[in-house]
């Protein structure tokens, strides 16, 4: 196995597409490094991206936010900016792992690595995420729901990484949440996770609205449905039953040791509600 | 496989060393450099026990390569006391008896350390989730707890004073 750490993105690109083993690419570690230990994956090259400035870098952007590969979700915790934009992607990324795994582990690690129970990524779909992926046809932009193809698999081809995830600029009285049900308190897989994201007209009715769920199908899902039941709607009783519905409706969870298929049916509405309810209380205070 | 050489800071001193590409920063702490402060409780990143802190942020060293130290700042539990003067964390841990096997407790005094530096006056919620990711077999944690608040108020007493 080889490591290197490149300073160029032009240089990772070329080291991963003319790599003819196997190759990974090195962020905060915390997925590829299990996997190395246990002898899941054995790559023949390393790239480490952390010594590449533009991947460790989080810039404001056409009132946006604009977040390198590299960034470990520590560094969005601790971004006001961030925080206050977009507090449901925040506190997404703040549910994965310990305070330990948080120092290392990237958003884009997350969305990469393509469990279909990542919490960061139901909450950047919310958001309208777009990855700026490199290779060797040079760079490309794509919604993040198009990155993970099904469980550990992506649609990157040979020689691509992503490199950065755009946070777009949202209207006022806009607001966004993610949860997730786990049976304990804190460090653990979700059984089913949830975003909403939604804006409000000055009348209080609800303008636009994207809902997505998390580990109920072999990857997120963005559910029109969903979000349509809330469109037009003052996000009243009626609107957060149609959404409970429409969510649970659009779910086509596995049974395993973490949940069973009904469960995680049911599950998958009530959260939807619930977090529904906290993105429209965080719109009426913008 | 070729060799690594890696240049980087520990505990404020230089060092040097070469090392595979697939070895750990915890393997090399431990097996290069006989700093074997850090234990290894997992090898995965569950039990925190390998706890040390990498350009300012608390990792787990099982969960990055020695490769990776090149060029940064690692601090580890043997750089906590100053000589034989102990860090009031470690005072208060003997002081509490949160300790009792002691396989946890270094990666739990540098976690601690961490979270003092950002928060000096943490509540006994914010430990508990701080400390979520370092696994005591012995203690059940509530002298742990409170050996951390009470070093907290010491030292936020003697900065006061200061």
């Amino acid at each position: 196995m080889r490591y290197e750490a490149p300073e160029r993105v032009e240089t990772a690109v070329s080291l991963l597409s003319g790599e003819r083993g196997l190759a990974r690419i090195l962020a905060g570690g915390t997925d590829l490094l299990v996997q190395l230990k246990s002898g899941m994956v054995e790559p023949d090259l390393i790239v480490d991206i952390k010594k590449i400035p533009e991947m460790r870098r989080i810039g404001a952007e056409n009132g946006g936010f604009r977040i390198g590969a590299a960034v470990p979700s520590a560094e969005l915790s601790e971004h006001p900016g961030i925080r206050a934009l977009w507090p449901g992607v925040v506190e997404a990324a703040g549910l994965i792992g310990s305070t330990q795994i948080q120092g290392r582990a990237t958003i884009v690690g997350n969305l990469c690595n393509a469990s279909p129970a990542a919490d960061s990524v139901p909450a950047m779909i919310v958001a309208g995420a777009i990855a700026t992926v490199a290779g060797p046809q040079g760079r490309r932009e794509l919604p993040v729901e198009a990155i993970a193809a099904g469980p550990g698999q992506t649609s990157l081809a040979k020689g691509e990484l992503v490199i950065s995830i755009f946070l777009p600029g949202r209207p006022p009285r806009s607001g966004d949440a993610y949860l997730r049900f786990i049976p304990r308190t804190e460090m653990d897989i979700a059984v089913v996770g949830v975003g909403v994201s939604l804006t409000l007209g000055e009348d209080g009715l609800c303008t636009a609205a994207r809902v997505a769920l998390g580990a109920v199908a072999v990857r997120a899902l963005l559910v029109d449905e969903a979000a349509d039941a809330l469109i037009g709607t003052a996000v009243d009783e009626a609107a957060l039953e149609r959404l409970a519905a429409a969510a649970s409706a659009a779910c086509r969870p596995i049974d395993d040791k973490r949940g069973t298929k009904e469960f995680r049916i049911k599950v998958a509405g009530v959260l939807a509600r619930r977090a529904a309810e906290t993105a429209l209380e965080r719109a009426r205070r913008n | 496989m070729a060799g690594h050489h890696v240049s980087t800071t520990i505990n404020g001193d230089a060092f040097e060393f070469v090392c595979e590409p697939d070895e750990t920063l915890l393997d090399v702490l431990r097996d290069r450099l006989s700093l074997t402060g850090s234990k290894e409780g997992c090898g995965t990143g569950d039990c925190g026990a390998c706890s040390v802190i990498l350009d300012g942020r608390l990792v787990c060293s099982c969960l990055v390569l020695g490769a990776e130290a090149e060029g940064r700042t690692i601090a580890t539990i043997e750089g906590m006391a100053d000589g034989d003067r102990l860090h009031p964390l470690q005072r208060k841990f003997l002081e509490h008896a949160a300790l009792q096997c002691g396989i946890c407790t270094p990666g739990i005094l540098v976690a601690a350390k961490a979270l003092l530096e950002k928060h000096p006056d943490p509540s006994e919620t914010e430990i508990r989730y701080w400390l979520a990711g370092n696994l005591c077999r012995c203690t059940g944690y509530d002298k742990i707890v409170r050996a951390v608040l009470d070093a907290a108020a010491e030292i936020r007493e003697g900065r006061d004073a200061a």
